[in-house]
């Protein structure tokens, strides 16, 4: 009897094959839950002690057993926020020329190029960051940015190439290709017929691509939102060069803190539990508002693109 | 032709040169990057480097151990990684249909987006801490646990390629599902899912966050799974961030590793896929 | 299906074929095309086209499928452009100038010469936006008074104002398939192009829908000079003065509707009105 309601055909190794499944199903629900509870969990000390406290304190201080994350919130969302700010222009001006201009023998190898740069490892970025972009930063644009823009106090302060802003610059460099990729798509998505629609009403080149823009509209929102839930979890690359202080400055040479960064540098040496459950809390923040943003990206991406993403594009 | 035509004219040329010039600039920061690598890493390159482990500063030493826990690790989070992510890749294709399965998709793309660290911080609660000490085991399953959405993905995207004529041809002449799916779809797929298990390799084999607090790392070949394990990402991050310009050189060499691993796979899965797409 | 026959021999190219449309036609030529030929990459799909189109009058395009109609249609207003790897050899003359010269202001030639599709296209956005795309972007005004002005007057050529006077700022994906198309017709009336290039536009609506385009068609044909392709020929035979039958690329004969479906000269377009092949 069992065996015909576990399985429509009524086969004994379909019933079985169907609760395999099932469970494997179960299997990516249960280690969701799994995460939160065991994130919750170690950090309840953190979160009894501190409570609300905990996300508006700028007070980091392990020898005082003080823990406040806004600096690491500051540092993330400011450092996301950078790297959006360079790499959204970009990768939608790479996205529209590989999908509206490039000829397809173009295309086809310049995007794989561009695709391989979601390859290489965040560690190499951030290797690179200290010793080529950093120096970089140091030596030619920081001064010249302090020369022409210093009376902003974003562009204040002391320059040693290690900051807010090389974060948010390798940021943008590693969020770009994922971003351009998922743009790529959502532009291919959009059916001839509106460009044909543009062109035969007299719209130059740049005025039909506006129109398909306009189609792909909500799909490039989610890209944007996917480029975003990326930085605010990118951990080597930031903590290499971002400088890892937990002050907030409204400079961007200063150096600053993410919450990824934070975890990844003071984990192993932390002394004592009330130190390790707040970093565990910091986890958790980073856990909900990530599964929340990336949630929100795929819903919008999902209802743009007929393929809900292609090979490798799972990233 | 009056002007209103000529500025539309210009503008549509202008921002069209703007595209180019990006698409150019994305190239050419890979260039950069790539070349940077292959220049600095080649001079520290040699065959002691490769098969040594690592010594005192001034003394030499090299990434053998590293080489060794990378590989090790590798193998350990596709045993347990690969087979779940297929499973799971072929309930979403097969049989996850409805909101049930809708909503299983979402939870798995959603967790392709969970940052590595996070991932490192739940193993290392569930695992680490109970056993007291960090170890290759805790390292292997944290880096399955980033594997498994990535897989399930691609592999329910290569499967759903498989026209369903092949399938049901095969229920016609009275095969039971599990059967249609494990003896006809799956082989079908097979080099699909092959190369898209061959891209999460790649993409796991450069995760260093994860192991910061699971594996660990260190300066010995391994023995045993119970034990802390050097990788090469962790042996290039400790060695760029430390003060000495010989560890920066190695830290260099180690990537020119670690690279043409990462982009020897990336590109022959490209060369394979290429007829197909 | 197409039953394999033997093409019958054109007409030199130096004689033209005579166009008699009954009352309706007005002695001033609007197109000219003079042996037009067409390739998509190595496939020859047009070949040595030549006829003449009068201004203010319907010609509909007929021929079984594949025969080149809808190709020929897209040569008017340089619409297969955008395919790669096509080439055009010939002339096609709007007002005497030839659109193929080099030089040619394309995004003019198209705001002169506008075009309506088979499946309805609107863009993504309000009724009104529709409408006023084509206004805007070819700067024809950007007053808010002219413009509302000029969306109304399309929208009533249309024939689709009443049904949208009270919801213009609505999603044009909101409206229903007969008058999104209607409202892809407005779209293109709103910039007063010269010459209506109309590919199939009731093959994808049901016969009332179908019904109120070809009205519109007729009402038209007072102002504009109109092009239509269909495999419909008893909705050539409604809705045009002209007809011009195609088959395996070639212009079998141009005719007025009238005798074309009556008395046609070629046994070819008889064979094909009579339902013998296509």
């Amino acid at each position: 009897m069992t065996r015909r309601v576990l399985s429509p055909t009524g086969n004994t190794g379909d019933a079985v094959f169907r609760v395999l499944m099932f469970a494997v199903a179960l299997l990516m629900v249960g280690i969701v839950i799994a995460k939160l509870i065991a994130l919750s969990t170690d950090s309840m000390l953190s979160i009894r002690q501190f409570g609300f406290s905990f996300l508006t304190s700028q007070r980091w201080d392990p020898v005082k057993g003080e823990f406040g994350a806004l600096p690491f919130i500051y540092g993330t969302v400011a450092s996301s926020l950078i790297a959006l700010l360079i790499s959204v222009p970009f990768s939608l001006g790479i996205a529209i020329f590989l999908v509206e201009q490039a000829p397809h023998y173009i295309s086809r190898p310049i995007g794989f190029l561009v695709e391989l740069l979601a390859a290489i490892p965040s560690v190499v970025y951030g290797l690179w960051g200290i010793f080529v972009l950093a120096p970089f930063l140091r030596n030619h644009v920081e001064p010249a940015l302090a020369t022409a823009l210093g009376w902003l106090p974003l562009f204040q302060g002391s320059i040693t190439g290690i900051g807010l802003l090389t974060g948010g610059i390798i940021l943008a460099i590693m969020v770009t290709p994922i971003i351009s990729a998922v743009v790529r798509d959502v532009l291919t998505a959009v059916p001839g017929s509106q460009r044909e629609a543009a062109l035969a009403l007299g719209a130059t080149k740049w005025e039909m691509i506006r129109v398909v823009l306009v189609n792909g509209a909500p799909g490039i929102a989610g890209a944007v939102i996917l480029g975003l839930g990326r930085a605010l979890g990118e951990t080597m690359a930031v903590t290499m060069v971002i400088g890892n202080r937990p002050r907030i400055s409204a400079s961007l040479f200063e150096p600053s803190y993410t919450i990824a960064s934070a975890i990844a540098n003071e984990f192993t040496e932390a002394t004592g539990d009330l130190y390790l459950s707040a970093l565990v809390e910091l986890g958790l923040i980073l856990f909900l508002v990530t599964f929340v943003v990336n949630g929100i990206a795929r819903l919008l991406v999902w209802n743009v693109t007929r393929k809900t993403g292609g090979v490798g594009r799972a990233a | 032709m009056n002007n209103t035509d000529r500025l539309r004219r210009v503008n549509s040329a202008v921002m069209t040169g703007l595209t180019a010039l990006c698409t150019l600039l994305a190239v050419g920061a890979l260039l950069i990057i790539l070349s940077y690598i292959a220049w600095q890493g080649i001079g520290s390159l040699n065959f002691r480097f490769l098969i040594d482990s690592p010594k005192p500063v001034g003394e030499g030493g090299g990434i053998g151990n590293a080489i060794q826990g990378s590989l090790v690790l590798l193998l350990l989070s596709s045993v347990f990684g690969l087979p779940i992510g297929i499973a799971v890749g072929v309930y979403l294709a097969e049989i996850g249909r409805g909101r049930f399965g809708s909503a299983i998709r979402f939870l798995v793309d959603t967790l392709t987006g969970i940052p590595s660290i996070v991932t490192g911080v739940f193993v290392y609660a569930i695992l680490v801490l109970p056993m007291k000490h960090f170890s290759a085991f805790a390292g292997g399953v944290a880096l399955a646990l980033i594997m498994v959405p990535i897989v399930a993905r691609t592999t329910e995207e290569m499967l759903k390629l498989v026209p369903h004529s092949l399938r049901e041809g095969a229920l016609a002449l009275g095969a039971p599902q599990w059967r249609v799916t494990l003896g006809v779809v799956i082989p079908a797929a097979a080099p699909g899912i092959a190369t898209g298990a061959m891209l999460a390799i790649a993409r796991i084999s450069g995760e260093t966050a994860p192991l910061l607090f699971t594996a660990f790392g260190s300066r010995f070949f391994q023995t045993s799974l119970n034990e802390p394990i050097a990788s090469l990402t962790v042996q290039i991050y400790n060695y760029a961030i430390s003060p000495y310009d010989e560890w920066h050189a190695q830290a260099w060499a180690a990537t020119l590793v670690l690279m043409t691993l990462v982009l020897g796979i990336n590109i022959i899965v490209r060369l394979l896929t290429r007829r197909k797409f | 299906m197409l039953v394999q026959v033997q093409a019958p021999t054109i007409k030199s190219p130096d004689q033209r074929p005579a166009v008699v449309a009954g009352d309706t036609v007005s002695g001033k030529t609007k197109v000219v095309v003079r042996d037009l030929n067409f390739f998509y990459g190595k496939v020859q799909a047009l070949h040595n086209i030549s006829l003449e189109i009068p201004e203010r009058i319907v010609m509909a395009f007929i021929g079984p499928s594949g025969c080149g109609k809808s190709t020929f249609l897209r040569t008017l207003n340089r619409m297969n452009d955008v395919i790669p790897g096509t080439r055009v050899a010939g002339q096609v003359l709007i007002d005497d100038r030839d659109v193929y010269a080099p030089g040619t202001d394309v995004v003019e030639l198209r705001r002169r010469v506008g075009m309506v599709f088979q499946k309805s296209n609107p863009f993504p956005k309000s009724i009104f936006d529709n409408v006023a795309y084509g206004l805007r972007i070819n700067r024809i005004t950007n007053d808010r008074q002219e413009l509302a002005e000029r969306v109304e007057e399309a929208l009533k050529d249309a024939a689709l104002w009443n049904e949208v006077k009270d919801r213009l700022k609505s999603s044009a994906l909101s409206l229903s398939g007969g008058q999104q198309q209607r409202l892809c017709i407005a779209r293109a009336l709103a910039i007063r192009p010269e010459v209506l290039l109309m590919d199939e536009p009731a093959s994808a609506l049901d016969p009332i829908a179908t019904s109120k385009i070809e009205e519109l068609i007729f009402d038209l044909k007072k102002q504009y000079t109109i092009v239509i392709v269909t495999h419909n020929m008893q909705q050539a035979a409604r809705v045009s003065d002209t007809t011009a039958f195609f088959l395996l690329g070639k212009l079998i004969e141009v005719n007025s509707t009238e005798k074309m479906f009556t008395a046609p000269n070629e046994k070819m377009t008889e064979d094909y009105i009579t339902g013998r092949f296509g």
